[in-house]
């Protein structure tokens, strides 16, 4: 069954006419890892605002069609409800910081859910160590870099174990080893605990591998979702612009010249392999 | 380039004066920072900071472009010119009259962007530029970033974003817990995975691949897609078995 599902959706930003998004109609599944890119001002963040409910509550306009998540109207329950189920990760991790601590704001979504003390303890250590940041538990988040307040912000949705997670873009601030960690992190916790993880992000080659879903919105519109080796091959991805990771462009670099790997690579790993293979066949 | 925390962003702020330092001396084109002030720095230094949110203010984008040109005291003609240009550049000209808080991340971020490029500052430091931008948006980024260059005004990029520098191709410096600890040409700095690792990066793509098919006597130092694609071909044209 379905956790999050869409009929019609439209939604338009008060004091504006264009819609944001028009008619979108989705079917996400339980632990699907969906990768959802476009062009800057597609509409891809305003999607997801409405996944808890701070479209319309927080944001107002006009939302039409019908959105369920978690078996829930993100309309009809309030954002600290609906938050119980979807975690958000910020663009920007200082729109949602705030306590004086990195563990106190760790903690702050779960003591408001009234967990026991032990249990809160547990997982804020536990989602202050995934993110490898337990040694900056005790400074304020605001003396702490981009990078490392990215992790505080991923940490502290880490901790409220939602069924559904949300990331716009959590590692634009991180360096590229700690991207490539919570990405792994996410992808893991996505499969050994069947959580839902939409990531927005245009850095295909960093996320690629772990989606098993890539959905392309532009101008408010869903204009390609499908397995990631087929969105690659779609025409429409690259006549929208989307930067697809080297290795996929490299496939096709060489398919231009009729050599053909046999297969679209979504990792460096992947590459070398089927490249090694058409070496080795050629030598006979 | 370098891991979080390392000092980088905390080393560029001293280019434009908003940071003296505590110990030995900064220069910009021969004027020690320590004697002047941000203000003046700033005619030649222009600072894009990472996060735009820490430096719009306006009412509209149009206003966000103008502040500083009517600052530095450009006339009334110059003023509107460059306007035009810097909103032209940046793909914002349908948005001249709108909040830059209406506009989504990316899009305030080159709002950030042409409010510094339009008083053409010689020297132009981007603190993370790449972010929020999709790719359309990053292509002619790099290319305007090139054409500035070229044009003989320094460009210093703060940057995670490895595929981007890889297209670039710039002279890279390694910082790593407030040291430099790397300074060359790209090829050879971001292909030592040694070097990579201290700084918390990771390998580009195409080097991964490389490095992967080192059996097969690849060179070690790819960055390159083109240079990429003409290797493997040559090597299937039969070089090996030759």
């Amino acid at each position: 069954m379905a956790i999050i599902e869409t009929r019609n959706l439209t939604y338009i930003y008060p004091f504006t006419e264009k819609p944001a998004f028009e008619s979108v109609n989705l079917s996400i599944g339980r632990g699907e890892f969906v990768l959802l890119t476009g062009p800057s001002g597609c509409g891809k963040t305003t999607l997801c605002r409405c996944l808890n409910g701070l479209i319309p509550h927080f944001y107002g306009g006009k939302l039409e069609g019908e959105i369920i998540v978690a078996g829930l109207k993100p309309s009809e329950h309030p954002i600290y409800k609906m938050a119980q189920h979807v975690g958000m990760v910020f663009q920007n991790p200082e729109n949602q910081l705030f306590a004086l601590t990195v563990e106190k704001d760790v903690a702050f979504g779960l003591e408001n859910l009234g967990l026991p003390r032990d249990e809160i303890r547990r997982r804020v250590n536990w989602a202050l160590k995934v993110t490898g940041i337990y040694d900056l538990k005790d400074k304020a988040p605001f003396e702490l870099s981009g990078g490392q307040q990215q992790r505080v912000a991923i940490a502290s949705v880490l901790a409220m174990q939602p069924e559904i997670i949300v990331l716009d873009e959590p590692t634009s601030f991180l360096d590229p080893l700690s991207a490539k960690n919570i990405l792994e992190t996410v992808h893991q916790l996505s499969r050994d605990l069947k959580i839902t993880v939409i990531l927005i992000e245009h850095r295909l080659d960093l996320a690629a591998r772990y989606a098993n879903r890539v959905i392309v919105m532009k101008d408010g519109h869903i204009v390609l979702d499908d397995e990631p080796r087929r969105a690659f091959l779609d025409e429409k991805i690259r006549l929208i612009g989307i930067g697809i990771p080297k290795v996929v462009k490299l496939y096709f670099l060489l398919r231009e010249d009729s050599v053909d790997i046999g297969g679209v690579p979504l990792s460096p790993e992947e590459a070398s392999k089927l490249i090694e293979g058409v070496l080795i066949s050629d030598r006979g | 380039m370098g891991q979080n925390g390392a000092g980088k962003t905390t080393l560029v702020k001293h280019f434009n004066g908003l940071l003296k330092p505590t110990k030995g001396r900064v220069l910009i084109d021969g004027i020690d920072t320590r004697n002047v002030s941000v203000a003046t720095l700033s005619r030649k230094v222009g600072f894009v900071f990472q996060n735009p949110d820490h430096q719009l203010f306006s009412e509209t984008v149009e206003d966000e472009i103008f502040f500083a040109l009517k600052n530095f005291g450009f006339d009334e003609r110059v003023i509107s010119e460059r306007v035009d240009w810097a909103l032209n550049l940046l793909d914002l000209t349908q948005y001249r009259k709108t909040s830059p808080f209406m506009l989504s991340g990316g899009e305030r971020k080159r709002v950030a962007l042409a409010s510094v490029l339009a008083w053409d500052p010689k020297i132009l430091i981007l603190d993370e530029p790449t972010i929020g931008q999709d790719n359309y948006q990053k292509e002619r980024l790099r290319q305007f970033i090139i054409q500035m260059n070229q044009q003989g005004k320094t460009v210093i990029i703060v940057t995670h974003d490895i595929e981007f520098v890889v297209e670039c191709e710039p002279r890279v410096v390694l910082m790593a817990n407030g040291k430099i600890i790397a300074d060359g040409e790209a090829k050879k700095i971001l292909t030592d995975p040694e070097l990579i690792n201290r700084s918390s990066l990771v390998l580009p793509e195409i080097t991964q691949v490389f490095l992967r098919l080192n059996d097969f006597g690849f060179p070690s130092n790819v960055i390159n897609i083109y240079e990429a694609k003409r290797l493997i071909l040559e090597r299937l044209s039969g070089g090996v078995s030759k």
